[in-house]
């Protein structure tokens, strides 16, 4: 089994325990990873919002290296860098003068057949049939589940879940023993890429996200996108200056959840970069 | 502008109609910006749809363009799957060309800038350096200075940057894509 591994930016830097998380769990279920050697930044939202050619030429470069190195799957971790990739592979088959062009430019093959795993993707492939075996502690908590947008949009390109109210995250936090609520907020906008820009924006819009949860009485946010984590956890303090009042609900990753559950150690899990402190770990 | 004016540039450029909406709302009823924004998605579709010259100014020089966050709702609740995204960056790409920056836009786009730079110049995005050059650029030194160091201490800052090793290829994307 060869599964490449695409970790991107984030997964590099902020959000760290994301890379950490998802690392520690597929080494728990014996499953090895390669990092395309190489790998550059998929250009997120700042190339398609500037420069619509170097928005697929830049993931173009990841999906090519991905190919020459046989890794003819990939798991993509970051919802951004999964989305970007997606729609670029989907451009390049729709189109075959900019495949040709993008080849040209890059001097390498693009074939515009590689499998582009989200981490769910992943869990579902690999992991989940062998969750329930391995839980050694039943993660009992009350959660809800967070999509974003980047996950299930557009559908008739990722073609991933039901885009108003997908089901493959709550799926798997019922899996090891959660009790995953139903909310309004699972795909609705966290303010993505403002964090820096307009911040304002970012407090708002993840700041209903943040009160939905805790008016359902959730113990956490379960998340799979590390601008989601950081919009909703870094930025806290303007959260709770915008909703005047302090909120104390955690936002963890999925692979966070699921590798306590199957006892992987804390350490491990990054769970002490998290801003909000999950209060029922111990 | 061409006598065909800039709808046959929209169609010939991003493929899309604008023509096709019919004013059903409900992007602008799913849109997470809406409320911020100078026009809603289904009013700037409208404009587009008047091929007027000044309507058309008027929203190259919008902050609409620049708030979009690209959540694609809209696309993804329009009954005729007009890519209104789409339509956006290609709003966006426009009004650089035009010069017609919305002012109160210019922190949007100089954060966009900076993460471009970062990623032309290493290969991948360094936190550290994208925020400098941002501060640079719209004098907000002062910006979050409270969370670097508790970043920092979580071990999310990292201060080397990662670099790609093919800077020639890197350069060649990066020249071919103007």
């Amino acid at each position: 089994m060869n599964i490449g591994f695409y970790p991107g930016c984030s997964l590099k830097g902020t959000s760290s325990e994301y890379a950490q998380s998802t690392l520690a769990l597929a080494k728990f279920f014996d499953i090895h990873f390669t990092e395309i050697r190489d790998w550059n930044c998929c250009g997120a939202t700042a190339a398609h919002n500037l420069n619509h050619e170097l928005s697929v030429a830049l993931p173009a470069r990841i999906l090519a290296l991905a190919e020459q190195q046989g890794l003819m799957e990939i798991v993509v971790p970051c919802a951004a860098c999964y989305n970007r990739l997606s729609v670029t592979q989907y451009a390049l088959n729709k189109d075959l003068v900019l495949k040709d062009r993008l080849s040209d430019t890059l001097q390498m093959p693009l074939s515009g057949n590689i499998r582009i795993l989200n981490v769910m993707q992943f869990i579902e492939k690999y992991i989940a049939g062998r969750i329930e075996e391995k839980i050694s502690k039943p993660f009992a908590h009350k959660v809800v589940c967070y999509y974003g947008c980047l996950l299930v949009r557009p559908y008739n390109i990722l073609r991933f879940d039901r885009l108003e109210d997908p089901q493959s995250m709550d799926a798997l936090m019922q899996k090891i023993g959660a009790t995953a609520l139903d909310w309004a907020y699972k795909t609705e906008c966290c303010g993505a890429g403002f964090s820096v820009s307009r911040t304002d924006v970012v407090a708002k819009l993840s700041g209903k996200i943040v009160k939905d949860a805790e008016d359902r009485e959730a113990e956490a946010i379960i998340v799979a996108c590390p601008m989601c984590q950081s919009n909703l956890d870094m930025r806290r303090p303007h959260i709770d200056s915008y909703l005047h009042t302090k909120t104390h609900i955690p936002v963890m990753y999925i692979t966070q959840a699921i590798g306590l559950a199957v006892g992987i150690k804390r350490e491990e899990l990054g769970l002490k970069k998290l801003f909000v402190a999950p209060a029922f770990v111990d | 502008m061409e006598k065909k004016g800039y709808l046959s540039e929209i169609k010939s450029n991003t493929g899309l109609n604008v023509n096709r909406c019919y004013q059903c709302g409900k992007c602008s009823a799913g849109c997470a910006v809406a409320e911020e924004m100078d026009y809603p998605p289904s009013r700037l579709m409208r404009m587009l749809q008047t091929n007027n010259k000044e309507n058309y100014g008027k929203i190259l020089a919008s902050e609409t363009i620049w708030l979009c966050v690209s959540c694609q709702n809209c696309l993804t609740r329009c009954p005729m799957e007009i890519d209104i995204p789409r339509l956006m960056d290609y709003l966006r790409e426009r009004a650089i060309k035009e010069k017609t920056i919305n002012k109160k836009s210019k922190n949007i786009l100089s954060f966009h800038k900076a993460f471009l730079d970062s990623v032309k110049y290493t290969g991948r995005l360094y936190e550290i350096g994208l925020v400098a050059d941002y501060k640079m650029r719209t004098f907000h030194v002062l910006q979050d200075m409270a969370i670097a160091p508790k970043m920092f201490a979580k071990g999310k800052l990292p201060i080397i940057p990662e670099n790609v090793k093919d800077k020639k290829q890197l350069h060649t994307i990066f020249k071919s894509s103007h």
